[in-house]
């Protein structure tokens, strides 16, 4: 049985008075390896803004788990358009940033700091980039380097948001190969809007559209989405009703 | 012999306000240029006339009354935009104006002596106290202490705002201070190079210095360097062609930067091409 990380239960978000999810009740487990995907604004950042903690819920509460707490640590791929690219910011600089959660905020960097970045850059194939700034990158690597700033801290839950947006085509196997990898030391919970691309890589899926459905195998039909209340990708793909998305 | 001793007092002062005036120049420039925020810079020294005018209205040190109205502008446009309330830019083009008129009306309702407002719009060395001097040097201090101690913490709050806040809840608080100590280091450069110039002494050094290095506390020395060669070469300019200074120190920058753009022209530094991004709406 693994290890529970994080649990919901009766849980209820509202902005100002308008209520974006309710009584979600939802675990994530060592080992998952979870596909969040709903419309856009049915709540799948506002799930994840919840377990990062930037948001409080109105009712119900979300638990962690103490070996989480302890690490202190979850790793996090936001959409790619939060960075500046032209910011003067270099490749290693920002994976180091993703140790800033461990330190207080007078710190700098220890040597050991540096050569955990080295190793991540040659884990994710970046070495030789170190001092690159992030305009001269393209989409693979940048990508790569948000995922280096994500894993750095060697966290036991990785979010990810929305990475098929600005994944390379030529990438696109091999960033799913590295989850792959990655998913064998963390719980990672992926928020996509196509669920033909990550259906083939992913262990479980959650549906969220107001509230959350857990779909507890990689195969969803359309059946399932209509009762799960989670209109997506069947018209965008134009895929008729009663196809199974699952790996042909 | 007296007028030796006035001579050496003179420049030794001059060299002193240009050291200080480029350590701060440099380090508050490198944060305002990479955060995009030199129209809010811009609106922060044009406001701050307002206090201007009202200190010589109330009869205070115009300096204060500066340093108070370019506080309360850089925080109000920053919880303003934080919150949603109005268009950044709108907000920084009304206080601006707003500054400005407000400076105006008080110096024209202040009893008795009207002051030389071209030094405090373009600045000039010969009103430049010693009490200019000691609190620019005091804020350089400052500021050498407070990006040295939170480097990595202002880098990456700069860099990226929303994923800072997942590991720190006062990346609010940072910013607010951190505008604070950019609208009072532009407050103390107006002795120096007045309302109107002071923006391009805190904007053309880090864009001399980004066009060799793109190394963040690189970009700090170089700015600060670029920033005394052109604030001391100014004034020797000013000085022997008998011109305003203020206006003399932008002018040699403007040729610095121009001469460092022909001699790395062929590394451009190209932001309409390569990845799309949609932060150029972000500071």
């Amino acid at each position: 049985m693994a290890d529970l990380l994080v649990a919901m239960s009766s849980l209820s978000v509202a902005y100002n008075g308008n209520m974006v999810l309710r009584d979600v009740n939802f675990s994530i487990y060592e080992n998952d390896y979870i596909g969040v995907i709903g419309p856009n604004g049915g709540g799948k950042t506002t799930l994840l803004k919840i377990i990062l903690g930037l948001i409080k819920p109105v009712e119900g509460r979300v638990e962690f788990s103490d070996k989480l707490l302890d690490n202190n640590h979850i790793g996090y791929l936001p959409q790619i358009s939060t960075g500046d690219l032209d910011y003067p910011v270099t490749v290693k600089d920002v994976i180091l940033s993703g140790l800033m959660i461990r330190k207080k905020l007078v710190s700098s960097m220890s040597k050991a700091d540096r050569k955990r970045a080295e190793m991540v850059m040659t884990e994710l194939g970046l070495s030789g980039l170190a001092d690159t700034s992030l305009r001269e990158l393209s989409g693979g690597q940048l990508q790569r380097v948000f995922l280096g700033r994500a894993i750095i801290g060697d966290p036991q839950l990785l979010l990810l948001d929305e990475p098929g947006t600005f994944v390379d085509a030529n990438f696109e196997n091999d960033f799913f190969e590295k989850l792959k990898d990655l998913n064998k030391r963390m719980a990672i919970l992926m928020v996509s809007h196509d669920i033909g691309t990550i259906s083939a890589h992913i262990k479980s899926f959650a549906c969220v559209n107001r509230t959350l459905h857990y779909h507890p195998s990689s195969e969803i039909t359309s059946e399932d989405l209509l009762a799960y209340g989670c209109p997506i990708q069947l018209v965008t793909h134009g895929v008729v009703p009663h196809t199974v998305l699952k790996i042909h | 012999m007296e007028g030796s001793i006035f001579q050496y007092g003179f420049i030794l002062k001059g060299l002193l306000g240009a050291f200080f005036a480029s350590v701060t120049a440099g380090l508050a420039g490198t944060y305002i240029v990479s955060r995009r925020m030199v129209f809010l810079s811009g609106g922060i020294s044009h406001a701050s006339f307002g206090g201007i005018g009202i200190g010589y209205f109330a009869g205070i040190n115009p300096i204060f009354g500066a340093a108070l109205f370019s506080i309360i502008t850089a925080l109000g446009v920053e919880y303003l935009s934080v919150r949603q309330k109005i268009r950044e830019d709108s907000a920084i083009g009304i206080l601006w104006a707003f500054g400005m008129a407000t400076g105006i009306i008080f110096i024209y309702l202040a009893p008795g002596y009207t002051p030389n407002l071209m030094s405090y719009l373009f600045g000039s060395i010969l009103t430049v106290t010693t009490a200019d001097i000691v609190a620019l040097g005091v804020m350089s201090v400052i500021l050498t202490l407070y990006f040295g101690f939170f480097y990595r913490a202002i880098l990456y709050i700069s860099f990226d705002e929303d994923f800072a806040r997942t590991y720190s809840s006062f990346v609010n608080g940072f910013k607010y201070i951190t505008t604070a100590l950019m609208a009072l280091t532009i407050v103390l450069n107006i002795r120096m190079a007045g309302v109107i110039l002071v923006i391009s002494l805190l904007t053309i050094p880090p864009n001399i210095a980004m066009l060799f290095t793109r190394k963040y506390h690189k970009i700090v020395i170089w700015s600060i360097v670029s920033a005394f060669i052109g604030t001391t070469s100014g004034y020797a300019v000013s000085y022997f062609a008998g011109i305003p200074v203020g206006a003399t120190i932008i002018f040699t920058l403007v040729v610095i930067w121009v001469i460092a753009r022909l001699f790395t022209g062929t590394k451009t530094w190209n932001t309409s091409q390569g990845l799309k991004t949609s932060s150029n709406e972000k500071r």
